[in-house]
């Protein structure tokens, strides 16, 4: 068996998730090839190269790559990727966008999202926004699959020594072009990968108020993350949403303040190994999975909270 | 110009699924069945593309058992000019519902196909950019905004960081985000009208598409249940079980 792993990055590093998705691929077995494809990735190949279990790095450096078009990306994988019995993204934007297309291309069936592999041609993985969790299996000889990053511990990003090599396939459908974009920038760590998640929801209020959180997540390295409520009312961004449409996280430790828990939003955080849940309602269904919950204001109760662990972490 | 909008009949949002106790799969009998939340939002964006003048015809398509016909009646009252029913029983998966699709678009020959970005049910996030290769059209996934301009469509996305701009070239395939747009509600006169708009009824085989399962699922189950949790009194024993007991922080 021959695994191609296709490497989640901006063109300057490699992103954590690559590894976990290295590590569903070890699950598998087989050798593990990594695919670069992106504009200026030198760094990348590099850093990829290193990654435990990986035997050979894949590098496609071009400006047709560079923004990661759904459509060039597609057509690359689905070329380099026929000689392979498994094709693994990472489940993030990018990996939904284009794995649909190289299975098309393939004409074989997409796994989305798996959680646990239980042998090379049966996955399993959740439905209905996690309420469900279905064992699939798949028929055809090549098996797309995209792999929901917090389903598998990430392999050590050093160790290892793979063989770099240049592909010179350029595949510009010429169907789209990249206009722009807005990213938000943020010091904190990444949502998706972060030990410790706080988020807030429609109990905040407004915007500013999540400067509350803010401070409470510097204080333990945390990111901040928010409910649908809250982004769809304009006080966060909406890449800060978790939930069955949004992020999925899976940290040491989630806070939900001012959340209710619908089964949207659990649906991203019900790995979370504790919950904690603070809320001035005491029927809300966030509290039937939080660990540790506390009926309370939360205007009151967040800037406590933050002098308590002030005394704690110092 | 045409526009294709394809609608699912999945399970209400708001309804706790139960799985079926020989993990044969989730419970639908005697439950709460609606459009996909994300069809929804494509209808939405055909009218609107309809009403400032963009479109001039909208097609609202739905592959499955004859139930989908209600909610092909529902697009219908939110302003769809005509529906088609593909007929089909058997369990269509992703790839299948693409090729169906494409056979649609061939017949039809939409400048613009809209599709939620996932069904609530699968959450599989395929069909669209399947439909997309199909076709050799360009995709706009997880739209929260459209803009026609002339042979180009604008479609900014949700992406991972933020938000990314792509232009495509028409016909084009856009799926939608939650954030695009707010669906309006179907007044009753706009339901009674929808009855007498024309809704065709087709199966797989007049399209020339054979289904084909490539997926099959052994089992369904629920997923393992949290053990319940403890109300704390106050913030500092709150911070005291994370540090001393759950040795989170």
């Amino acid at each position: 068996m021959s695994i191609l792993v296709i490497a989640e990055h901006d063109n300057s590093s490699l992103k954590q998730a690559t590894l976990n998705v290295v590590a569903a691929a070890k699950a598998i077995g087989g050798d593990i090839d990594v695919l670069v494809a992106g504009e200026n990735v030198g760094a990348v190949a590099e850093a990829a190269a290193k990654a435990e279990g990986v035997n050979k790095v894949l590098v496609a450096d071009n400006a047709a790559y560079g923004h990661f078009l759904g459509e060039n990306l597609g057509e690359l994988v689905a070329e380099v990727g026929k000689g392979y019995s498994h094709i693994l993204a990472a489940a993030g934007t990018t990996g939904k966008d284009f794995m649909p297309r190289v299975a098309a291309l393939l004409d074989v069936a997409q796994v989305s999202d798996i959680i646990r592999v239980e042998s090379d041609d049966t996955f399993v993985r959740p439905i209905y926004a996690g309420n469900a969790i279905a064992t699939v299996k798949a028929s055809d000889a090549i098996k797309v699959v995209t792999v929901r990053p917090t389903g598998f511990d990430p392999v050590a990003a050093e160790g290892g020594c793979a063989s770099v090599e240049q592909l010179d396939v350029v595949k510009d459908a010429g169907l789209s072009s990249f206009v722009g974009e807005e990213l938000a920038k943020s010091d904190r760590p990444d949502l998706a990968s972060a030990g410790i998640v706080i988020s807030g929801g429609r109990g905040m209020q407004n915007g500013d108020n999540f400067k509350m959180l803010e401070q409470v997540a510097d204080l333990m390295g945390a990111a901040v993350g928010a409910s649908r409520a809250a982004v769809d009312a304009g006080f966060v961004p909406n890449d800060m949403q978790v939930g069955q449409t949004g992020k999925i996280v899976a940290p040491q430790l989630y806070v939900a303040v001012g959340i209710s828990g619908a089964i949207q939003h659990l649906a991203g955080m019900s790995d979370s190994k504790v919950i904690v849940a603070i809320n001035k309602d005491e029927e809300a269904p966030i509290f039937q999975v939080a660990d540790y919950g506390l009926v309370a204001d939360l205007f009151e109760a967040v800037p406590e909270f933050e002098q308590e662990l002030a005394k704690v972490c110092s | 110009m045409k526009v294709l909008v394809a609608v699912k009949r999945v399970i209400d949002y708001n309804v706790k699924v139960r799985v079926k106790p020989d993990n044969t799969g989730v419970d639908l009998a005697n439950v709460k069945m609606a459009m996909n939340p994300f069809c929804e939002i494509a209808v939405e964006e055909a009218v609107r593309l309809k009403e400032k003048g963009i479109a001039n015809e909208i097609v609202v398509v739905s592959i499955g058992p004859k139930a989908c016909q209600e909610q092909i009646r529902t697009a219908l009252a939110l302003g769809a000019d005509r529906g088609i029913h593909i007929e089909a029983d058997e369990d269509v998966q992703s790839l299948d519902a693409a090729k169906l699709l494409k056979a649609v678009v061939e017949k039809e020959e939409p400048k613009l196909v809209i599709l939620g970005k996932q069904s609530i049910d699968s959450d599989n996030n395929q069909t669209g950019q399947m439909l997309a290769a199909l076709t050799g059209m360009g995709q706009g996934t997880f739209a929260s905004e459209v803009v026609v301009d002339g042979e180009k469509v604008n479609v900014t996305r949700e992406v991972d960081g933020g938000l990314m701009t792509v232009s495509l070239n028409l016909p084009a395939v856009v799926t939608t985000d939650l954030r695009l747009n707010e669906p309006r509600y179907a007044s009753l006169p706009n339901i009674m009208k929808a009855k007498k708009k024309p809704l065709d009824v087709m199966s797989p085989a007049d399209l020339g598409v054979e289904i084909a399962a490539r997926l099959t699922t052994l089992k369904v189950e629920a997923p393992a249940a949290r053990s319940a949790g403890i109300k704390v009194a106050d913030v500092a024993e709150l911070v005291d079980k994370l540090k001393n007991e759950a040795k989170v922080i």
